[in-house]
């Protein structure tokens, strides 16, 4: 590739991070390897954007940040997100490092793990060492490598045999300074015919807002057979945050995988969701939901990839664009060869509401097995003059007859989100990312 | 003050072609005017011309509602000083539900601060419904999606009675509705006659007005009135069809605008 961009990665600083965290030494030599493929790994190409224009290289250094004897000693624009009631399970990151974390001790007697994953790494070697970089390459592209090198702080879930996780367990991850290398990875292993919901927000504080600032996120998600788990996730950062999020999942036989996304950020996108359907029967339920303000570019990709009999997927993204915004929409569904009777259902749509702003959908179907069913539905397009007269025929102002048009347009999926604290919190997010 | 709409030599054209060619009409509260005409006549556009859909371009004339100048108003604001307009071919908006809509619109008209509360709303919506002969479950459909013709109707219709206008235009209310169905929305508007609201009926067949009897008859043809009676014209329209007006009038073509 011809535009190497130079993302400073020293692998001698990673390893010295590494030591001085007192991480094991697999972990290091991890890091150390990734560390080293980041140098010579090409970046992604995602469809019809740039990335390689985007400021990758604001990735900052190790910041740890001090540990919050409770919620209520963070900054306060922080603390308005914490879920209330004392008894949530939460997990806090700022910057490089978890300061908070709390998890019922009625799921600990039952034997959950909920605390940051470089606590886990010391803790629960073995679990943590057989899963970390199974879901995901680290050596995938350059960006899986560089995010291998630096991840920092995040989340480990372990959920044992049969244990059912009732109450969502939930996590804020916010950088506030700038300066500060901010890489999550969260790490999901849900052991056999178990079940959890876990729910996070990833956002800029106010003192984060100032300068930029990459965000490396990485999700991987282990469900073993019969296990359920859904994740729901809303990014709302500064516009001079790039959000670089790579979610994977692997699916065993009859277990399940929900995916619920809200990428309301303002900056720069690049969010990729994929369901690796290995179990027969297993399923798998993305739903993608983004508004795009002024000149941001995303690149947002679901996509399902089938090799048990019987698997099923559905993918469905709706974005509503405004101003300059661009989203180019992938939506990619692979059913192997052996994959017989699986069935692969997508579908993408987005509004645009101004002449500037751009939106792509790119269904992609690839099927190399004749017995299965498949699908899939794209739809671009801007908000309906009929419509809007129609409205205002009955009185409701113009503004007001928009509103309604674009919450109607991403209603069927927001109507959908299983989680109320979630619904409630992706409607006041795009309310305001709609308002503004 | 009586409700009083008044339209003079009102002149519109679509795509630069003109199709309204000097329409003059009084309609006072407690007034029921048909205009009754074959297709193609420019019917259907007085009605959009009116309410100001923005395809329609109104190049002359005047229309007052209550002596306030009409075409000077956004479409909004028409409807807020109390035009309505049951519209041939309804939009269908996805993920917005009727009562959603609903609710938005009577909001809009009573202003800030002094919204309608959720339940006396529901009271009301469900109360037109029942007369209306409609199932409750539409409320909380998405706005006309997936109506067959004669719930579009209907909803329209609901619309009306909830929105309480003072000038009410029904633009081919009667195109496929069933009797029964043409009984109930009958029914409806006849139950909203009163001296505060005058009504326009649209129509090119006489049924509806067995049920609804106009005060008025007007025939439109050529983009012009060019006949207004009393019940008994859309009697005879009935019984004869349009054939002796043309000949009475010397014309040969009817319509308007046709390419």
């Amino acid at each position: 590739m011809s535009t190497q961009l130079s993302i400073p990665i020293s692998r001698e600083a990673v390893e010295k991070q590494s030591r001085a965290n007192g991480e094991p030494e697999w972990l290091t030599a991890l890091r150390a390897e990734a560390a080293g493929l980041s140098e010579t790994l090409a970046l992604p190409k995602p469809e019809k954007t740039r990335i390689d224009r985007w400021n990758l290289g604001a990735l900052g250094t190790y910041k740890p940040s001090e540990a919050a004897a409770s919620p209520d000693s963070l900054p306060e624009d922080i603390r308005a997100l914490v879920p209330s009631g004392t008894s949530a399970n939460l997990l806090v990151q700022r910057n490089s490092g978890v300061v908070y974390s709390h998890l019922a001790d009625e799921l600990k007697a039952k034997g959950v793990i909920y605390t940051d994953l470089e606590t886990a790494a010391r803790e629960h070697g073995d679990l943590v060492k057989s899963h970390l970089f199974t879901a995901i390459a680290k050596d995938e592209d350059k960006l899986a490598a560089i995010h291998a090198a630096l991840w920092n702080g995040g989340v480990f879930i372990y959920v044992p045999k049969n244990v059912e996780v009732d109450i969502p367990l939930q996590a804020l991850l916010f950088q506030d300074d700038a300066e500060a290398t901010f890489a999550p990875h969260i790490l999901i292993v849900a052991d056999t015919h178990s079940s959890v919901t876990y729910v996070d927000h990833v956002i800029s504080g106010q003192a984060g807002r100032t300068a930029p600032a990459v965000h490396s996120g990485a999700v991987e998600i282990i469900v073993k057979a019969g296990a359920k788990v859904r994740f729901a996730s809303i990014h709302n950062m500064a516009d001079n945050v790039v959000d670089l999020s790579t979610r994977r999942a692997i699916i065993g036989n009859d277990a399940s995988v929900e995916w619920i996304i809200g990428d309301l950020h303002d900056g720069n996108t690049l969010s990729d969701t994929k369901s690796v359907l290995k179990g027969n029967g297993s399923t798998s339920d993305a739903k993608v939901i983004s508004v795009g303000t002024h000149s941001q570019n995303m690149s947002l990709t679901t996509q399902a990839v089938h090799f048990g009999l019987s698997s099923d997927s559905n993918m469905v993204t709706r974005a509503v664009m405004r101003d300059e915004a661009s989203a180019i929409i992938n939506g990619i569904t692979k059913i192997e060869k052996g994959a017989t009777k699986a069935n692969g259902v997508q579908t993408e749509r987005v509004l645009m509401l101004s002449p500037k702003a751009r939106g792509d959908a790119n269904p992609i179907l690839l099927i190399d097995e004749d017995d299965v069913t498949a699908g899939h539905a794209a739809s671009v397009g801007q908000v309906n003059p009929e419509q809007i007269h129609y409205l205002m025929s009955r009185g409701i102002r113009r503004a007001e007859a928009e509103r309604l048009i674009i919450n109607g347009f991403l209603a069927p999926v927001v109507s959908e989100i299983p989680i109320e604290a979630v619904r409630e919190q992706l409607q006041r997010l795009l309310e305001g990312k709609l308002g503004s | 003050m009586a409700t009083r709409f008044v339209l003079e030599g009102l002149r519109a054209a679509i795509d630069g072609k003109e199709i309204l060619k000097g329409i003059d009409l009084e309609i006072k509260g407690g007034e029921i005017h048909a205009i009754m005409g074959p297709n193609g006549t420019g019917k259907s556009t007085l009605a959009s011309a009116i309410m100001g859909h923005p395809k329609y371009e109104v190049t002359d004339g005047a229309a007052q509602l209550d002596g306030e100048d009409v075409l000077e108003m956004a479409v909004d604001e028409r409807a807020r000083a109390g035009l309505f307009l049951a519209m041939q071919y309804p939009s269908e908006i996805a993920g917005v539900t009727n009562s959603d809509f609903l609710r938005s619109a009577i909001n809009a008209r009573r202003g800030e601060g002094n919204e309608i509360s959720l339940i006396k709303f529901i009271r009301q919506m469900e109360g037109k419904m029942k007369e209306l002969e409609m199932n409750t479950e539409f409320a909380h459909r998405y706005l006309n999606e997936g109506f067959s013709g004669g719930e579009k109707k209907r909803n329209e219709i609901l619309q009306m009675m909830m929105l309480d206008p003072k000038i009410v235009i029904l633009d081919e209310i009667d195109s496929g509705l069933d009797i029964d169905a043409l009984k109930v929305v009958a029914a409806g508007v006849n139950a909203m006659r009163s001296e505060e609201r005058g009504f326009l009926i649209i129509t090119h067949y006489q049924r509806l007005l067995n049920y609804i009897t106009p005060d008025f008859v007007h025939v439109m043809m050529q983009g012009r009135i060019v006949k207004s009676g009393g019940p008994e014209l859309a009697q005879r329209l009935e019984a004869e069809g349009y054939d002796w007006v043309k000949e009475e009038l010397g014309i040969v073509d009817e319509t308007v605008g046709q390419a």
